[in-house]
């Protein structure tokens, strides 16, 4: 197999009520991807295009196929990943896979999502979607209502009480908001206090508004080539070193790991082993914080904390940068925004402009970063890592 | 291969408050809802088996902000029970005021009864849930 690199990326901005369609915001990120890599249209041979709940948003089925169309990458072969809010990183893994096996040398992949015009209730329903219809979502069960039974076994498993559980929770949002002020593509610039997120409205107990990322609008894109190709189209490839992805049963049916999700610790060592790299070696992460229990969740899974301990390293300050790990300094998806089928791709640009060192005037540079990772959960279980390396 | 125990079965015995199963005849697990597999060995020789519906509630959440056609029945409380036979379901917990239960509710034993949910346009009809009580 090749060796496989990122050349380009774009973004939008992530934000409420977008005046664009989800065609339209692939566009503009996807053109910033080819351009940013010398590339013309005419150049991609293929497109990976994440996108979950266009069917509710805008009635519009089949969105890769027009993408391709009104970017002017005429005929080639679009696919639709959907997979929650893990669509993106599914097209950009698999993009990967197809340069490296040799089939394509130039891939587009990225998602697209317009969420907020479905309104709260509609979104809610939809994003339930990602739970089992039959024997789960009868009763009423939310995705906040997830993570938010995940907090409470969380607690009853490691013996911590709710109370300690949820300032550490309060600590990943205001970490995030911190970090989104800076991040000029964010939803929401504004600094938030464990005061603030503690005494905001309930949304699914022991969840509160402020432990929960927004309904979003956004899109993002990168274009994955082969390394002979990419060192000819950019001085900075940021080479895709190790990939995961794993399923998961309905949430009744993970009994026996949960809170733990075991498809998340699957995932990541299929990329850790890849890529010959452990937890040790991540010098900047992006994860999966769709809610603030989910990322201290996460960070277990991924290696940084001892199950139990995640929300620790909030307490200690330790994913800040400059520190042990440094996440999420996106803002996340609390802050930047959760355009849920862009999410995963998203990331992906996050990493890349940290890799490739982009982000000193934006003040949120994590000096020297060689090695990220990505990590997206889609519904209630399934995983998708990457890990990326700059050269 | 014929599906052993499918969901609209499921879910009519559900009406009756009778809870089915299956049980492995490989390694005896109880797999509950059901599949076309054992959950824990994967295997196909299964036996459709009535439950007790008796458990224990092992986490919660008290839903604020419900899914479309369903903000009337909020706050509501949705539960995990682990079954007395092993596996894990999800329900509704009823006689609780759910503005004020909390981190107690863990470890409650439970007894199964049922309500159906009528179903919306995206449902596919509609689909009886497990409505667990408290029975200690
Ligand atoms: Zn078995």
């Amino acid at each position: 197999m090749r060796r496989v690199a990122i050349a380009g990326v774009g973004h939008t901005d992530i934000m409420f009520d977008s005046p664009k369609t989800e065609v339209e915001m692939f566009a503009e990120a996807a053109m910033d991807a080819i351009n940013e890599s010398n590339l013309k249209p005419n150049d991609i041979q293929a497109i990976n295009c994440g996108n979950a709940l266009g069917d509710f948003s805008e009635g519009q089925g089949m969105v890769q196929s027009y993408i391709a169309d009104d970017i002017g990458c005429f005929n080639v072969p679009a696919t639709r990943f959907e997979s929650a809010c893990a669509s993106a990183t599914l097209g950009i893994r698999d993009a990967a896979m197809w340069v490296a096996s040799g089939q394509y040398d130039i891939v587009l992949a990225g998602g697209t999502e317009k969420a907020t015009a479905m309104g709260t209730p509609l979104a809610t329903r939809t994003f339930a979607m990602g739970e089992d219809s039959r024997y789960d979502s009868p009763s009423g069960m939310t995705f906040p209502g997830f993570f938010a039974m995940l907090a409470h076994l969380y607690c009853s498993r490691y013996n911590i009480p709710l109370e300690k559980l949820k300032e550490q929770m309060a600590m990943v949002s205001v970490q995030s908001h911190h970090y989104g002020v800076n991040n000029p593509h964010a939803q929401f610039k504004k600094e938030r206090t464990v005061e603030q997120v503690l005494s905001s409205f309930m949304i699914a107990s022991p969840l509160q508004l402020f432990d929960c990322c927004p309904f979003s609008d956004g899109a993002a894109a990168v274009v994955v080539a082969s390394e002979d190709v990419a060192k000819k189209l950019t001085d900075k490839p940021v080479y895709i070193v190790g990939t995961g992805q794993a399923s998961a049963g309905k949430m009744s049916a993970q009994y026996k790991y949960l809170p733990r999700i075991r498809a998340r610790e699957v995932s990541v060592k299929q990329a850790y082993d890849m890529a010959g790299l452990g937890p040790e070696d991540i010098d900047i992460c992006e994860l999966h914080d769709c809610f603030s229990i989910a990322s201290i969740i996460a960070v277990e899974s991924l290696g940084f904390a001892d199950f139990g301990h995640g929300g620790e390293l909030w307490e200690k300050g330790e994913t800040k940068i400059g520190s042990k790990i440094p996440v999420n300094i996106s803002g996340g998806l609390k802050s930047k925004g959760h355009p849920i089928g862009a999410t995963g791709a998203s990331q992906t640009y996050e990493i890349v402009k940290q890799l490739r060192g982009e982000l000193v005037d934006q003040g949120r540079q994590v000096e020297g970063a060689r090695v990220g990772l990505v990590d997206t959960l889609g519904g209630d279980g399934l995983s998708c890592n990457l890990i990326l390396k700059a050269d | 291969m014929e599906y052993k125990l499918t969901f609209r079965e499921y879910s009519e015995s559900l009406k009756r408050d009778k809870l089915l199963g299956l049980k492995c005849s490989n390694c005896q697990t109880i797999t509950c809802p059901p599949k076309m597999t054992c959950q824990e060995c994967g295997g196909t020789d299964l036996e459709v088996t009535e439950l007790s519906g008796k458990g224990k509630i092992v986490t919660y959440t008290v839903i604020y902000v419900a899914p479309e056609g369903r903000e009337n029945e909020s706050p509501y409380a949705v539960v995990l029970v682990e079954l007395e036979e092993g596996p894990w379901i999800t329900g509704n917990l009823i006689d609780i005021d759910p503005a004020r239960v909390g981190m107690e509710l863990i470890g409650r034993q439970v007894k199964l009864g049922h309500k159906v949910f009528s179903g919306d346009k995206y449902s596919d009809g509609d689909a009886a849930r497990p409505l667990f009580s408290f029975a200690d």
